[in-house]
């Protein structure tokens, strides 16, 4: 399935008492990949992490590193180094001694730690900073120091939790693409958690979406994010008008679906392979659909509605569009501020229906 | 508008109160050293005149100058043994999930509320029992006993302050256990430890109770003072005695308060 099966989480649980924390998690993470675990709080992907850094033991299933367990390896001998949320960084040490500190564990000559310490401080852009206390430094340089100490051992895997949480927004995309940047250019596997959707579809190659301690969906931000793989993830990612439909009926390569306040519209019958009259659930991104002032051009099957209201966002602005025969409030969003109507007008919904999504009703 | 924020603006009734009792609790104590150098052998005023021949009759007591050193040596032991097992208790609760965490610390700090007199009694009962005999070693044995909860209480706080993912950090950077111990924990409580030798020696160095029921023939400190009090003639030399512990006792703790003050230059020390 995957090209090169580098970390490889098989069937990992991970229960404290009677709560069960991380739930037969599978992912294959492959080599130089920037992987990311998104979920909400209490969505297991901290404890998914601290399993993989080896702080907290794995319940049941199995964790390997190019090919070898390290299911039952403690957290010093594993190849794995970690960014933690708060960083860490040892208070009674200098920047230096900080970043020396693991090569110092494994006996490394003074000389080389010295020259591997200026080299990391040169990565991290912060060259002269070796004397400096954790206290004396920012945030944003913490964080550095944080990353440049777990690089500096060249581990295989790098694990980051949360660590752009603490920042202020400027700061955060700075670091953001400094991050991107850094993984590139040292080539490690990044494995980072975040409940930032932003953030993970920025940032990452592929992104494990993580609820209730299972993984629901694996792949890459696009993919995530134009074809959720269940209602849970395209609920989960951005924004998402939910709709409810009903087949209707079934004509050469297609079906017909009755949408809630959309109307007739076709779905390749492949993907759908649903009896007539059997419910399904629609879903369409906010700015999949279009608005069309109420006697303007449009699509013969456009629906009718009404502007609700509106949110002004800067580059974006959102609208709350009651459709006919719809129970919720729909969401539009468009890149200009609006259709050149003022609230309450009646307007045209459309939309493709290519960008129509569907899933099961549960 | 006012100078100064409401709650740091001057309050004279606190002020008031601060002096009143601070001189409450401190001018009884100098009277110690004042009568000192009195040459009168009765505490009583108007004073006489100033002399330093109690001080000097000190140097001539080997008694004295024996009960001291013995008071040294068991408050040097009890001091570092008590602060070594207090680092481990207060470790071991900070860092483990043990079952009944709260009865535990309740039961080691049975001591501070527990007379005296009663664990004196008890230990004496025990050790003649097992036909352990008297000596410094059962004095030691039952300032241990006083000191560790003095030893955890300094430290708990410290460990409890300080954030776990510390020494993860140093265990996920390849140190092991014990070298982490070493290179992250104890620099980082350091300032509790030594907070915490200085309190056990001072507790071990004045206890009373404990090293009267447990001690033979080698008295320690404070029983020679206690010995001393029967004889009138010897008291003005007790007072000397008392002035230069005093004196000590201030050393040591303004050496303890810039220890602390080192330790609080590292604000983070504590802060996650």
């Amino acid at each position: 399935m995957t090209p090169d099966p580098f970390l490889s989480i098989a069937g990992v649980s991970k229960r404290f008492g009677s709560f069960t924390a991380v739930d037969s998690v599978s992912l294959e993470i492959r080599r130089g990949e920037f992987f990311s675990l998104l979920g909400g709080s209490g969505s297991g992907k901290t404890t998914l992490l601290r399993m993989l850094a080896g702080f907290e033991p794995v319940s049941t299933g199995d964790i390997t590193l190019d090919g070898a367990s390290i299911r039952d390896m403690p957290p010093y001998l594993r190849p794995i180094n970690m960014v933690f949320q708060n960083y860490a960084i040892f208070p009674h040490l200098n920047v230096a001694d900080n970043i020396g500190y693991g090569l110092r564990g494994r006996g490394a000559p003074r000389a080389e730690i010295a020259r591997k310490v200026a080299e990391m401080l040169e990565v991290v852009q912060l060259p002269g900073y070796g004397t400096r206390r954790a206290h004396e430094l920012s945030g944003g340089q913490r964080q550095r120091v944080a990353l440049a100490r777990a690089l500096v051992l060249r581990p295989k895997v790098l694990l980051l939790d949360e660590p752009l949480g603490a920042l202020d927004k400027r700061l955060r995309e700075q670091m953001q693409e400094e991050l991107r940047r850094l993984q590139r250019a040292v080539g490690i596997t990044f494995v980072f958690v975040t409940h930032d959707q932003e953030e993970a579809l920025a940032l990452s190659d592929r992104i494990g979406v993580m609820a209730d301690g299972r993984v629901l969906q694996a792949d890459t931000p696009d993919m995530l994010y134009r074809r959720p793989g269940s209602r849970a993830v395209a609920a989960f990612i951005g924004n998402m008008n939910f709709l409810e439909a009903e087949v209707i009926d079934r004509a050469n390569g297609h079906v017909v679906v009755d949408v809630e306040g959309l109307g007739r519209r076709r779905l390749a019958a492949a993907a759908v392979a649903e009896q007539l009259g059997r419910k399904l659930c629609v879903a369409i991104r906010p700015e999949r659909l279009t608005l069309t002032p109420a006697g303007g051009r449009t699509g013969e099957r456009a629906a009718s509605g009404r502007i609700l209201s509106r949110t002004y966002l800067g580059e974006r602005s959102h609208f709350r569009i009651e459709a006919q025969g719809c129970r919720t409030p729909m969401l539009v969003s468009r890149p200009d501020d609006g259709p050149g109507v003022p609230d309450d007008s009646p307007v045209w919904l459309d939309c493709h229906d290519d960008d129509l999504l569907f899933f099961a009703r549960d | 508008m006012r100078e100064t924020s409401y709650i740091t603006r001057p309050n004279l009734p606190l002020r008031v109160y601060a002096w009143v009792f601070l001189t409450v609790l401190y001018v009884p104590i100098l009277f110690i050293p004042l009568f000192a150098f009195n040459t009168s052998i009765y505490v009583r005023f108007p004073l006489e005149g100033f002399t330093t021949q109690w001080f000097a009759a000190l140097m001539g007591r080997a008694q004295l100058w024996d009960s001291l050193w013995n008071s040294v040596r068991v408050a040097v032991v009890v001091s570092v043994l008590s602060t070594a097992v207090g680092l481990m208790a207060a470790r071991a609760i900070t860092r483990r999930r043990l079952p009944g965490q709260s009865a535990i610390v309740a039961f080691i700090m049975l001591p501070l509320v527990v007379p005296g007199i009663i664990f004196g009694v008890a230990l004496l009962v025990l050790l003649s029992r097992l036909g352990v005999p008297l000596s410094l070693y059962t004095v030691a044995i039952g300032h241990l006993i006083v000191c560790l909860p003095f030893a955890v209480a300094t430290l708990l706080p410290r460990f409890e302050g300080f954030d776990v993912s510390m020494e993860e950090a140093s265990a996920d950077l390849g140190v092991g256990p014990w070298a982490t111990f070493w290179r992250v924990t104890f620099p980082i409580v350091l300032p509790g430890v030594v907070s915490s030798l200085l309190l056990t020696f001072t507790v071990s160095f004045d206890e009373f109770i404990m090293a009267f029921f447990l001690s033979s023939t080698d008295a320690t400190l404070p029983m020679y003072i206690w010995s001393q009090l029967r004889f009138p003639r010897e008291f003005p030399s007790v007072l000397a005695l008392a002035s230069l512990i005093l004196g000590a006792s201030f050393l040591l703790v303004f050496a303890a308060l810039a220890i602390g003050r080192m330790g609080a230059r590292r604000p983070d020390a504590r802060a996650p």
